[in-house]
């Protein structure tokens, strides 16, 4: 019981708690500004996504994208690296399984739709693993090249789906094939037909690997090395180039994986896209929040996919413009990452406390 | 291919580039001074929208068209400063992490201006149309063969500006006394403090010129391109100054290239299908050479760094 106790009262939990408070309430204050009734807002916001079963399933589909690009920025930046590229991992990972649903028509289930899932993960790893290798062997910044990498991602699914998977006379991928999908149509049934997935599933199991890699084995602990220093780790006898490359693997395999997720489970098909989809950026929002740990990756998404996918009902419902999510997520993240500000905010209550523990 | 499409591709890469220049200038601003900006796409944005609403009020207010764009890049300019002092009060003041601290400038940009073209246009996600610069030509010198049609005809006043912009900044970054203070507050923080440089106020200094700029950024993409203020209107537009910026090396002369080069690829995508060669290529391989070039380049000839010392961390005089 005193352990819950002093986890609850820790920087790492009071921090971001208030963080999102205040966050919350900024939104309701602009709100107010542009003439809404915020209570209203916030009401219809949960309404939407926690009124009924369709509309639940739904947001949890949009939060499983998100788990896996968030995963993939906190795993990257555990070992002191900014991915920003989950954008372009998320991508190709897409289309790499989106080519094995097509294309390797008539595995059994059991066989075709792990592939397809294997090759979303692997190819999205591979497409992280460039940015990691030319940082380890060039020194070339891995943010300018991740940025590069998206926009090359970008193009390269689209030429990949226009050149091969077309479907003749529309600006999209023929159907993969069932046996690669990994919709649950049981659980789909169950939930008033949303399109839930075992995505979802894989993606919680991740964040346990995530967690367990990275703390309680030797890899895991080279890796938060590197990232702490890596000038001492590289004293103490570790492979920095070798570490930051698997790191970079390792976070575009979950990015890729989540892309993987969108089609097998969602969609079925892949669209030529003329922007990228965002959801590798949102995924630094979400570890953000989450402070770059798998549990609080999965919190985060569910704050990030809650908000995002029950912004919609706020428009339809209060008739206030959804985009106020976005101000609200960018203070969450402002308050979180200007710590100080919060600190100075709690100062009264920081100083009692401290007053306690003296005596 | 004949000249006169050459000068047309070469005009429309600068009007594709200005918007770069600027908002890559901006970068080096902050950059210089040892501030990360990854915010400067969300300064564009903020740049672009106040642009669309400056110049629309303007207008309804019955100002001309040209007075009303610039009264559309007053705005900009004003409304960028505005909010890079949230970048800078959490990256400068509160040592937040820099890179997150511009994150958050793209998530309110995305967000903020969204929300208030809906809440002043009664719902509508587009602000209206406004008439923008109009296009001019410079007499005499457009009939030069190319260079006329390349530099002179149908041009905007802000590639001008841009370009003025390019050397101002070389001239104010490296002859300059303010210039060598910013660059040693971004190289050596501790070291300029010493010498009596105030370190926290310059940083200031090169985070708001650095929103400004960006905002008239975006500012000229309302103003000439687009004539209104959509959510796509600046589309990972400040992610590609940031490149341009890195790829040049910090130095506004060689960012000014990499905008030019970053602005060309996107010209060409207009005039792709001209080129009898290009016939068979898809037009996503073209689309992607800019930025597989970009990191070639950047394996090849950049390798080390040459950003500032100091940059992205937060000063603590106390660690002196």
């Amino acid at each position: 019981m005193n352990n819950v106790l002093k986890w609850f009262t820790r920087d790492s939990f009071i921090l971001p708690v208030v963080a999102i408070i205040m966050g919350l309430i900024l939104g309701g204050v602009v709100m107010l500004i542009g003439g809404y009734n915020p209570v209203e807002a916030y009401g219809a916001l949960f309404t939407k996504v926690f009124g009924d079963m369709y509309n639940f399933g739904e947001a949890v589909r949009e939060m499983t994208p998100l788990i896996m690009t968030g995963l993939a920025f906190a795993f990257a930046s555990r070992a002191g690296l900014f991915n920003i590229g989950g954008e372009g991992q998320f991508l190709v990972g897409m289309t790499a399984a989106t080519f094995v649903g097509v294309k390797f028509a008539g595995l059994p289930i059991y066989l075709h739709a792990p592939l397809a899932l294997i090759a979303g993960a692997l190819f999205g790893g591979l497409w992280a693993a460039i940015a990691g290798y030319l940082k380890a062997a060039r020194g070339v910044n891995e943010v300018i090249s991740s940025i590069m990498l998206n926009w090359i991602g970008l193009y390269l699914a689209n030429l990949i789906v226009r050149q091969f998977l077309l479907l003749k006379g529309e600006n999209r991928s023929v159907d993969i094939s069932e046996s690669a999908s990994i919709s649950l149509t049981w659980l789909s049934e169950l939930m008033g037909n949303s399109r839930v997935h075992m995505g979802t599933l894989i993606a919680l199991v991740m964040a346990v690997l995530f967690y367990i890699y990275m703390w309680k084995t030797k890899q895991g602990y080279e890796i938060r090395a590197v990232g702490y220093n890596p000038n001492a780790a590289e004293y103490a006898g570790m492979h920095v180039n070798r570490n930051i490359v698997k790191a970079m693997f390792i976070s575009g395999m979950l990015a890729g994986l989540g892309g993987a997720f969108q089609v097998l489970g969602v969609f079925h098909y892949q669209t030529v896209m003329s922007g990228s989809p965002g959801t590798g950026f949102d995924g630094i929002a979400v570890a953000l929040i989450g402070l770059n740990h798998p549990f609080g990756v999965l919190l985060g998404a569910v704050l990030f996919g809650t908000l995002t996918y029950g912004s919609a009902g706020m428009s339809f419902a209060a008739d206030v413009p959804p985009e106020i999510i976005r101000i609200v997520i960018g203070s969450i993240i402002f308050f979180i990452a200007a710590q100080g500000i919060v600190r100075w905010i709690l100062k009264p209550f920081y100083s009692k406390r401290k007053k306690e523990k003296v005596l | 291919m004949d000249l006169l499409t050459i000068g047309q591709i070469i005009n429309t890469t600068l009007v594709f580039a200005t918007a770069l220049i600027f908002a890559s200038l901006g970068g080096i601003f902050s950059e210089k001074s040892g501030v990360t900006n990854l915010g400067l796409e969300g300064f564009m944005v903020f740049g672009a929208f106040a642009a669309g609403i400056g110049a629309h009020y303007a207008q309804e207010a019955g100002m001309g068209g040209t007075t009303s764009a610039w009264m559309g890049v007053l705005l900009a300019i004003v409304l960028g400063v505005l909010v890079s002092l949230i970048h800078a009060v959490a990256s400068i003041t509160f040592k937040a992490d820099q890179i997150i601290s511009g994150i958050v400038i793209n998530f309110l940009a995305a967000g903020s201006t969204l929300y208030l073209v809906k809440l002043l246009f009664e719902g509508s996600g587009d602000s209206p149309l406004v008439q923008g610069f109009s296009k001019f030509d410079v007499p005499f010198l457009k009939d030069i063969p190319l260079l006329g049609e390349a530099f002179f005809k149908n041009v905007y006043p802000t590639t001008y500006l841009a370009i003025l912009f390019v050397f101002l900044t070389y001239y104010i970054m490296f002859k300059t006394p303010f210039g060598l203070r910013l660059r040693s507050v971004g190289e050596h923080p501790s070291a300029a403090d010493t010498v009596g440089v105030k370190v926290l106020r310059y940083r200031y200094i090169g985070v708001m010129i650095s929103g400004a700029l960006a905002a008239i950024g975006g500012a000229a993409i309302t103003l000439t391109t687009t004539g209104t203020f959509s959510h796509n209107t600046v589309s990972g537009q400040g992610y590609i100054a940031i490149a341009a910026m890195i790829f040049g090396k910090w130095n506004p002369i060689g960012a000014f290239g990499a905008a030019v080069f970053f602005g060309f690829s996107q010209a060409i995508r207009n005039y792709v299908q001209l080129f009898e060669w290009s016939q068979s290529i898809p037009q996503e391989i073209i689309f992607m050479l800019p930025y597989l070039l970009t990191i070639i380049v950047l394996v090849a000839a950049v390798g080390r760094s040459s950003a500032p010392s100091a940059l992205g961390e937060a000063y603590d005089p106390g660690k002196r």
